[in-house]
């Protein structure tokens, strides 16, 4: 089973242990396209439950200095969308098997072409999409394009969404709804801001799906506190940083099972 | 979807539609975080534009702070140089603050302030000249401001960077990606994103999401409003007729499609965009997106969709042009538009024939230009010879070039 079903059979499972789904976010080809794959796979062992597979794009605008440095070095080291896709594929034949969701902006997207990514992604193993400048309006061919081959099309909110556009991005998601916690870009944070509770109630009243929550998450106590009022906890840059860092993947591992601890923590009543 | 020249009249106050879009073009690409604001400014610009009070207030500035309207002067020297049309300029580098880009500023820092209940506005610069007429409108209505601008730019536009700080604002340094526009813009959204329940992102070009490219047009539409009275009025310098081609540089676009739009319906006049060619299409090191057929192409960057210059694999080409300010990979979605549909026309000017026009300006007029203007100046060198007397050019002269001083010292200085 892959693509949208096999993501709502992640959120199904833990749903009757209670747990929350922890969801890493990885820059593909960074810090070397191996080192890259290793961290998947460490991600992968350590207990994520999606893995958000980062297509790097010169120009990121909504990530903070963190994931902006390690896509350019990506870039920089030869990293192509084609080559991301590749990665996933390597990543499955070596018996990885949580879903993997794409993540990455609408031009590399559109220059690959839309309708082909979609298909090569799903050939590929990806289960999923998400495109942070692509919000449902424009994304008149993506989407169908998606749905043809079972990719889950994820989008955003934000803390300033209105209702109408919850009802929106409700209408057109699949799989789960990605709540961007903080209005600003990735990077860690301290703290958590006070009116998410708040913010998930207002989107609760519009759909059913999961939700899950990114940007700002850093540690083990914060994902704890968001699995309490969400289905997801989306870590990027800590792990990202991590993964940059002299220990590497060792690095990586020790984190993610943190996080992964913080977010299952439901679990265990 | 290609748009050809079609025989059923184009209406061009249909666009942009209710989405943004001009054609296949424009758009919102943006985070979700940012959509409302875009609504919001959306609602407060169009409210604006049918509050009388509001615009005789924008009136009121344009004529007694800006110094609207800029004059019309005929290039007699300069047309009887090159022996073919006579060569008309419109001079926007007498707009206060030396360029067009107060015309935009002015009108969105006074949007902000009357009708969206925001403190802060962030800009964009590369030239430096829309960051110092924010930094302008700015200090004349009292509001907070901070310009990101990229080092590099910062390095060759060194007298503006002074400028702004001389006028209160804060310029941070971006020195992430190619230090220069694009990366500015980038910075600028970021922080909008952070700080968008105080902040409004004055953007500085015919550019970025709706209803940023149709509310930058129809600011700097005061251009070319003008200059179709003046061109048909002897005694305000006009050669009492339209003009046969209009002439602008395009960087994103916004002298131009200002100058262009009120002359959309004049079916007699041509109109001609001039790209920044660099070092040369060829060479690679340049920012003609029209010009280039293997990385010029429809693609998605910083909020809209346009003609792009970009990699196979969709990552932004890194640009070059001897003007900071026509040195960006994407152009206004409206120029993309006029050019399908077949109602303008785009060329590019090289770095070395731009110089040429910036010094015939300045010794045959007695004008030192903006690099970028120099750049439709350097393309007329080239068109004026080819066209009878009795025809007429217009050009828009979009800045005055002192801030370009040093770069233009480094370039041709020792060959003096």
């Amino acid at each position: 089973m892959r693509g949208v079903e096999r993501i709502e059979q992640v959120f199904r499972e833990l749903k009757t242990t209670g747990a929350a789904a922890f969801m890493p976010y990885h820059a593909m080809g960074y810090p070397t396209r191996q080192q890259s794959l290793e961290v998947v796979a460490a991600l992968a062992r350590a207990g994520a439950d999606i893995v958000e597979f980062g297509i790097p794009h010169s120009d990121p605008l909504a990530d903070g200095p963190t994931i902006q440095t390690a896509t350019y070095a990506a870039l920089v080291g030869g990293t192509s969308v084609a080559d991301c896709l590749k990665m996933a594929r390597e990543l499955r034949d070596q018996g990885v098997d949580t879903p993997f969701c794409a993540m990455s902006y609408y031009n590399p997207i559109l220059a690959f072409g839309e309708e082909r990514f979609a298909n090569a992604a799903a050939s590929a193993g990806i289960d999923g999409l998400i495109v942070p400048d692509l919000p449902p309006g424009e994304s008149e061919l993506l989407e169908p394009a998606c749905r043809a081959v079972g990719l889950a099309t994820i989008y955003m909110l934000a803390p300033t969404s209105t209702e109408e556009r919850i009802k929106s991005v409700a209408r057109h998601s699949t799989g789960f709804i990605y709540l961007v916690s903080v209005t600003g870009i990735t990077g860690a944070r301290e703290e958590l801001p006070p009116y998410l509770p708040a913010f998930v109630e207002r989107v609760r009243r519009h759909t059913d799906l999961p939700l899950a929550v990114g940007f700002g998450i850093s540690t083990g106590p914060q994902a704890a506190r968001v699995s309490e009022i969400v289905e997801g906890v989306v870590v990027g840059s800590a792990l990202v940083k991590a993964a940059g860092a002299d220990a590497g993947v060792d690095a990586v591992r020790t984190l993610a099972e943190e996080l992964a601890a913080g977010s299952h923590r439901g679990a265990d009543g | 979807m290609t748009l050809s020249k079609t025989s059923t009249p184009v209406n061009y106050g249909a666009v942009p539609d209710e989405t943004g879009r001009f054609g296949p073009y424009g758009g919102k690409y943006v985070p979700e975080t940012l959509m409302p604001a875009l609504d919001e400014l959306e609602e407060a610009y169009l409210n604006a534009r049918i509050d009388q009070e509001f615009m005789a207030e924008l009136a009121h500035l344009q004529h007694t702070y800006v110094g609207r309207p800029t004059p019309l002067t005929y290039a007699r020297r300069l047309s009887e140089e090159l022996g073919g049309a006579q060569i008309y300029l419109k001079r926007e580098d007498l707009a206060h603050s030396g360029a067009h880009k107060i015309n935009n500023a002015l009108g969105q820092a006074l949007l902000m302030k009357r009708k969206m209940g925001k403190t802060r506005i962030v800009a964009e610069t590369g030239a430096g000249q829309h960051g110092v007429a924010t930094a302008t409108a700015s200090a004349l209505l009292g509001i907070e401001c901070i310009v990101y601008m990229g080092t590099v730019d910062m390095e060759r536009q060194k007298p503006n960077v002074f400028r702004m700080q001389l006028l209160g604002t804060e310029v941070r340094a971006v020195d992430s990606g190619s230090q220069t526009l694009k990366d500015a813009i980038n910075e600028a959204i970021r922080d909008w994103v952070t700080n968008v329940d105080t902040t409004h992102y004055l953007l500085g070009s015919a550019l970025g999401p709706h209803p940023y490219p149709a509310m930058v047009r129809d600011f700097q539409s005061i251009i070319g409003s003008e200059a179709h009275s003046q061109m048909q009025d002897p005694a305000e310098g006009g050669p009492g007729r339209l003009p046969d081609v209009i002439v602008a540089c395009v960087g994103g676009g916004s002298n131009a499609i200002g100058i262009f739009h009120p002359f959309l319906e004049e079916e007699s006049v041509r109109l001609i965009g001039v790209e920044a060619g660099g070092h040369g299409i060829e060479d690679g090191a340049h920012a003609a997106r029209f010009a280039d057929p293997e990385r010029g192409r429809l693609g998605v960057l910083q909020g809209t969709k346009s003609f792009v210059l970009q990699d196979g694999d969709g990552q932004i080409a890194l640009t070059h042009s001897i003007s900071a300010g026509l040195d960006y990979a994407s152009v206004g979605p409206e120029h993309a538009w006029l050019r399908d549909v077949g109602r303008s026309e785009y060329t590019y000017c090289t770095d070395t024939q731009t110089l040429k026009g910036f010094s015939a300006l300045c010794e045959l007029e007695g004008i030192i230009p903006a690099l970028e203007s120099a750049h439709a100046i350097g393309y007329v060198l080239e068109l004026a010879p080819q066209m009878a007397r009795d025809q007429v050019i217009l050009v828009n002269l979009s800045g005055r070039g002192d801030k370009d001083l040093g770069t233009v010292m480094q370039t041709i200085g020792g060959a003096k």
